[in-house]
C-alpha cells in the first residue's frame, strides 16, 4: 500500500489537492448561500416550510444524476470540475439551510431579551448575538456536509473528473486492490482533516464555551 | 439540449427490450429493495434494542460516523475486486454480490440511527406510564416505544433507500444493470442525451420511492403520534403531548 503510494506520489498528491478543493469549495460557497437563506427562513414563518421541503427535494437527487444533468443546464462540458462544485454546493445548501434556520432559532429567550435590552438591533444583532450562538449547530451541520462531500467527489471519477476517485477507477480497471485501499485511506484522512478544521474554527469562534466548560 | 433529451425519452425503442427503460427500472428497484430489506432486517432490531436498553450506544456512534465517512465508490470497487474473482459461472452474480454487500453497508447506519433515535426520543413519562400500567419490558417496546418511534424509524429507512438508489446507479460502473447503464453507456458512446435521460430517470425514481415511503409513513403512523387527527376525533387530544415531544426531537 505504502509502496504504491510512494511510487505514484506526485500524481496521488495532485489528486488529493484537487479532491480537497472540489470538496472544500462547495462547503464555503454553500455556507455563504445558506446563511442568508436560513436567516430569511427564520424571519418569516411562511418561508420556512417550503424552503425545508425544497431542500429535502434537492437532497433526494442522486449525486451521479446531478453531475450529469448540470452540464445540460449550465452549458458546461461534461468533464468540467465546475459541475462537481455546483452539484456539491447544491447539496451543502440543502443540508445547511435547515440547520442554519434551526440554529438561529435556538437562541435562549433570556439571551434574546438581554440583547434587546442592550440595544442590539437588525444586522448588529444577527452578527453579534444570533449567529455566534448558532455557531456550534452550524458547525455540526458543516461536518456532516464535509464528510458526505468527500465521498461524493469520488463518485465523479466514474465520469472522468480527476481526483482521489481516480484511484478507485484505476483499481477497478486493473482489478487491483492496493490503489483502492490507498484511495479509501486518503479519503478518510481528508474527511478527518475537514472535521478537525471545522471543529477548530468553531472553537475559535466561540471562546465563551471554553470559559464555561473550564 | 433539453429537446434532445425529450426526444430520447419519447423514442419508443428506448422503452422495450433488454436495454429498455422498464427493464432497467425493475433491475434498479430489485437491487435497492433487496439491500434495504436486508439492512432493515439486521439494523432495525439492533437499533430498537439499543434504544430500549440504552446499552451499546457506541455501536451507533461507530456506524454513524465511521461507515458514513467511507467513500461509497471506493467501497464498491474494493468489494468487486476482492470478491468477483472468486465467483465463477452465473454471469451477473460476480458483480451483484459485492454490490449488494456495499448497498447493505450503506443502508445500515441510517436505519440503525433512525430506530435508535426514535426509541430514545420517547418521553420518559410515557415510558413510565406504560410500566405503571403493568406492561413488561417487551410490551413497552412493542406497544409504546415502537409506535411512538415510527416517524423516525421510517425516516431512517427513507434516507437509507435514497442512498441505496443513488449508489445502485454507480453499480452500472462495475458492469451491473439498472438505470446507471444509460449514464455509463451514454458516456462511452459520447451520447449526452442518453446520459441526461438516464440521470433524469434516476432522479425521478428516487423521488417516486421517497414519496411512496412518505405515503406509507402517513398510513402506518398513528394519528395520535403524528398530530394529524380530525376535529371529530377530539378525544385523541390526550396523545398530543407525546406527538409534540416526538416531533420536537426529530
Amino acid at each position: 500500500m505504502i509502496d504504491y503510494f510512494t511510487a505514484h506520489r506526485d500524481e496521488i498528491l495532485g489528486w488529493l489537492g484537487w479532491h480537497a478543493r472540489l470538496a472544500g469549495l462547495p462547503l464555503v460557497l454553500g455556507l455563504a448561500i445558506a446563511l442568508p437563506l436560513g436567516w430569511l427562513a427564520r424571519r418569516s414563518r411562511w418561508i420556512y416550510p417550503p424552503m425545508v421541503s425544497a431542500a429535502g427535494l434537492l437532497y433526494t437527487i442522486p449525486s451521479l444524476a446531478l453531475f450529469v444533468i448540470l452540464p445540460g443546464i449550465l452549458h458546461t462540458r461534461i468533464l468540467d470540475p465546475v459541475n462537481v462544485v455546483v452539484a456539491l454546493t447544491v447539496y451543502t445548501v440543502a443540508l445547511l439551510v435547515r440547520v442554519v434556520a434551526d440554529g438561529l432559532g435556538a437562541v435562549p429567550a433570556d439571551v434574546a431579551l438581554a440583547a434587546t435590552a442592550m440595544g442590539y438591533r437588525g444586522f448588529q444583532r444577527f452578527f453579534g448575538v444570533d449567529l455566534p450562538i448558532a455557531v456550534p449547530v452550524i458547525a455540526a451541520g458543516l461536518r456532516v456536509a464535509a464528510v458526505s462531500n468527500v465521498s461524493l467527489v469520488a463518485v465523479a471519477a466514474t465520469i472522468g473528473v480527476p481526483q482521489l476517485g481516480q484511484l478507485f477507477t484505476t483499481g477497478f480497471q486493473l482489478a487491483y486492490q492496493v490503489p483502492v485501499l490507498d484511495g479509501i485511506v486518503l479519503c478518510l484522512l481528508l474527511a478527518f482533516g475537514f472535521d478537525v478544521l471545522i471543529l477548530l474554527a468553531a472553537r475559535l469562534l466561540t471562546p465563551w464555551r471554553r470559559a464555561v466548560s473550564r | 439540449m433539453i429537446g434532445e433529451v425529450a426526444q430520447w425519452l419519447t423514442t419508443s425503442e428506448h422503452w422495450s427490450g433488454p436495454d429498455g427503460v422498464p427493464r432497467h427500472v425493475v433491475e434498479h428497484l430489485q437491487y435497492s429493495l433487496v439491500a434495504v430489506l436486508i439492512a432493515v432486517a439486521v439494523a432495525l432490531p439492533v437499533g430498537l434494542l439499543i434504544g430500549h436498553t440504552g446499552r451499546g450506544t457506541f455501536v451507533i456512534v461507530f456506524t454513524a460516523n465511521g461507515l458514513r465517512a467511507l467513500p461509497t465508490l471506493g467501497l464498491l470497487v474494493f468489494f468487486v475486486v476482492l470478491i468477483s474473482p472468486h465467483i465463477h459461472g452465473r454471469g451477473e452474480a460476480a458483480y451483484l454480490v459485492p454490490t449488494e454487500i456495499v448497498l447493505v453497508l450503506i443502508a445500515v447506519p441510517a436505519v440503525l440511527s433512525g430506530a435508535y433515535a426514535g426509541v430514545q426520543a420517547v418521553p420518559a413519562d410515557t415510558r413510565d406510564a406504560a410500566r405503571g400500567m403493568g406492561m413488561l419490558g417487551r410490551q413497552v417496546l412493542v406497544h409504546v416505544e415502537v409506535p411512538c418511534a415510527l416517524p423516525l424509524i421510517i425516516s431512517g429507512i427513507r434516507s437509507a433507500a435514497l442512498q441505496v438508489i443513488a449508489t445502485a446507479t454507480i453499480g452500472a460502473y462495475v458492469s451491473l444493470g439498472g438505470l446507471g447503464r444509460f449514464i455509463f453507456d451514454g458516456l462511452s458512446a459520447h451520447d449526452y442525451p442518453q446520459m441526461a435521460a438516464g440521470a433524469l430517470l434516476v432522479a425521478l425514481l428516487a423521488l417516486a420511492v421517497d414519496l411512496t415511503l412518505a405515503g406509507v409513513q402517513r398510513l402506518v403512523v398513528s394519528p395520535g403520534v403524528s398530530g394529524r387527527y380530525s376535529r371529530r376525533a377530539g378525544t385523541a387530544a390526550g396523545a398530543a403531548p407525546v406527538a409534540a415531544s416526538v416531533r420536537q426531537a426529530s
